[in-house]
């Protein structure tokens, strides 16, 4: 029993600095974040944040636009990122070695870099005038166009910083795949097609379910690829939610659509953990 | 002739891995592939699956040569060696995988299922998952999966490494039989010499991605080829040797009377004595005489180390003797083979070195060198 004890106190002391990094870090601020968006500015609880968002016709509808293209964006992104990533994991989980040393760096280059610096590269690209990508259409002598401060540019800015978390979850659980797995299933008759129906695509689920997560949850709360590629026209939840607590300086605001938001994200998070858990997500080879 | 393998080579990174090889196997025979590893043994067996195409030479199925036929066109079905069950699906939807691939009717393939499964003794697993379930039931699920699609030759990569001792008496016993029923070919690989001995019909012995024999079980541990056969089949005394005339051959510096003949005179030949088939006399009555270096308990009979003079035999008997003493050596005219000298020889066939330690690892379980052809294979 005593030695019981002493392992227990012995374990506790061990986890002591992780437990109070996630408290001051991560409990700590969701804490307050829950209180503000409980409080008014005197400091009294109370739940008019909330009635205030929605009281007026017109900031409701407002809010409700906001919302949902804030989730049609970060959808589309992750369709787009899912599609992309795919068969480019597939790809380079078999290719040789070498090849997938170069990819991978490839791939996790952008990812050194800021981003809010790669944001500013894409303003450079795309922007009307004088832009990269318009200078190379008017030499190829096709129509210009028009992206940045647009709905595409959005998308575009969430998939180029998103990509990477949609690849290397899927191309993992592709590379960690028994090779005699895909044989067997040659070898019961199954032609190309139907090892990747059959088993390549579900056996990869868990990892097309950590990338779905990795992309949308960011993308869905992203507000500075939308501030800087979407203009003005373009908000999205993220930029409301900046807004509330920079310009309008109304941190209870700011508090409840976090609070919002976050359930959202949780809520989707759930479904998606419900999805993977049919299978259990037990079967990944390794 | 149901598979003929005609002049087949195959290199990785130029190495050479099966050296023209041609093999035909007999339909409906248990035919196994025995050898050390990286001795080609699977790299043959994959070719024969479809999952790696010779490099030259042919292969041919039924007559037809099959070098291009995709492994899903082919009736020829494998059992991995760690049974690749889908992880994905339970018992009865891995057994019926292939049927469905060969879109066969639903009622068919759950009746074809439930057939299969009770053959393998696993009636009532159906909605199992493979990952509950034990080597030797998964391994069970492996065959039942293989059996399904009906196919005319099943080839198996070393089915049993995976089980215990025991398990794998009561699985060579169950394979038998499943092979005789069926009326299937299979082509057996391992590495174990006792599984190969006690199953087949035909016993293919590899090394350095050559066929070094092929025999039945009793010819190749009777009659063996050279001195790798002797010494990779049971265990020998493989001793330098010289025919002096027919029935007439010298070593260990005595004339002993023999049965073989058609040598030259004063041709140089590996002489096998098997350890079990010399008599263990007083002194003065053996040619040979002997002092007992070590001696183990086998449970049926004792194993000694004899030193006759500087060469150490192996020799086994069912009465105890004692670490140094000195016995006389006595061998019937029967019990001496003599093999043409190969480049094994010299090699082996001594036992100075030898223990049960050392004998394990040379013989380690992993093919390791083909394993890691295969993954620079896999698709």
């Amino acid at each position: 029993m005593k030695n019981l004890q002493a392992k227990h106190r012995r374990s506790l002391l061990l986890n002591a600095p992780h437990l109070l990094w996630s408290i001051i870090f991560i409990v700590a601020p969701l804490l307050m974040v829950a209180i503000y968006a409980f409080r008014d500015r005197s400091g009294s609880w109370t739940l008019d944040t909330f009635r205030s968002l929605f009281t007026d016709k017109e900031s409701a509808l407002n809010l409700l636009f906001i919302f949902r293209s804030s989730l049609w964006y970060a959808l589309l992104a992750t369709a787009i990122c899912l599609l992309l990533a795919y068969p480019l994991a597939y790809f380079m989980a078999h290719a040789g070695k070498r090849v997938q040393r170069n990819l991978m760096m490839l791939i996790t280059v952008p990812m050194w870099m800021n981003f809010l610096i790669c944001t500013y590269s894409w303003i450079a690209i795309l922007s009307e005038r004088g832009g990269l990508l318009n200078l190379l259409l008017a030499r190829l002598h096709l129509p210009e166009q028009t992206i940045l401060y647009t709905p595409k540019a959005v998308v575009l800015g969430m998939v180029y910083n998103y990509l990477p978390f949609m690849i290397l979850p899927i191309y993992t659980v592709l590379s960690k795949l028994q090779p005699s797995l895909v044989e067997a299933a040659q070898d019961l008759g199954a032609t190309r097609w139907q090892v990747l129906r059959k088993i390549t695509l579900p056996l990869s689920v868990p990892g097309v379910i950590s990338g779905v997560t990795m992309v949308f949850v960011p993308s869905v709360s992203t507000f500075y690829i939308s501030k800087k590629l979407g203009g003005n026209k373009n908000q999205l939840i993220g930029d409301l939610i900046e807004a509330k607590f920079t310009t309008f300086s109304d941190r209870n605001g700011g508090a409840a659509l976090s609070l919002i938001l976050m359930v959202m994200v949780l809520l989707s998070m759930v479904f998606m953990r419900r999805l993977s858990k049919d299978d259990d997500g037990a079967y990944v080879a390794g | 002739m149901i598979i003929d393998l005609k002049n087949v080579s195959v290199a990785f990174d130029s190495q050479a891995i099966l050296k023209d090889l041609s093999l035909s196997i007999r339909n409906r025979d248990f035919v196994t592939l025995l050898g050390p590893s990286g001795c080609g043994k699977t790299t043959t067996l994959r070719i024969i699956a479809g999952f790696l195409e010779p490099d030259a030479g042919s292969v041919f199925f039924d007559g037809k040569c099959i070098n291009s036929l995709p492994p899903y066109k082919r009736q020829v079905n494998t059992i991995f060696q760690r049974y690749a069950l889908f992880p994905h699906l339970n018992v009865a939807q891995n057994v019926a995988f292939g049927l469905k691939m060969h879109k066969l009717p639903k009622a068919e393939i759950a009746q074809h299922v439930h057939d299969m499964l009770r053959t393998v003794n696993l009636a009532g697993f159906e909605n199992r998952s493979v990952a509950s379930l034990s080597g030797g039931q998964q391994q069970r699920v492996a065959i039942a999966r293989a059996l399904a699609v009906r196919p005319r030759v099943l080839l198996l990569d070393e089915p049993l490494g995976a089980l215990d001792l025991k398990l794998r008496k009561d699985m060579q016993l169950e394979l038998k039989n499943i092979q005789q029923q069926s009326g299937i070919t299979f082509i057996y690989v391992t590495h174990d010499q006792e599984e190969a001995l006690s199953m087949s019909d035909i016993i293919v012995v590899m090394d350095e991605g050559e066929i070094q024999q092929i025999g039945t079980p009793k010819d190749i541990y009777d009659e063996p080829q050279n001195a790798f056969v002797a010494d990779f089949i049971g265990e020998s005394n493989i001793l330098d040797g010289v025919m002096l005339k027919d029935f007439r051959v010298r070593f260990a510096g005595v004339a002993f009377t023999c049965v073989d003949k058609g040598f030259a005179q004063n041709e140089h030949v590996d002489v096998v004595i098997r350890p079990e088939d010399i008599d263990i006399v007083p002194p003065a009555e053996g040619l040979l005489q002997g002092t007992i270096t070590s001696s183990t308990f086998k449970g049926v009979h004792y194993e000694f180390i004899v030193d006759v003079q500087g060469f150490k035999w192996m020799i086994q008997s069912t009465d105890a003797q004692t670490v140094g003493d000195v016995i006389g050596i006595a061998i019937k005219p029967e019990e001496i083979h003599i093999m043409r000298k190969s480049r094994y020889s010299g090699t082996i066939g001594d036992y100075s070195c030898f223990s049960d330690e050392f004998e394990e690892l040379s013989n380690p379980n992993e093919d390791t060198a083909e394993d890691t052809a295969e993954t620079e294979e896999s698709p």
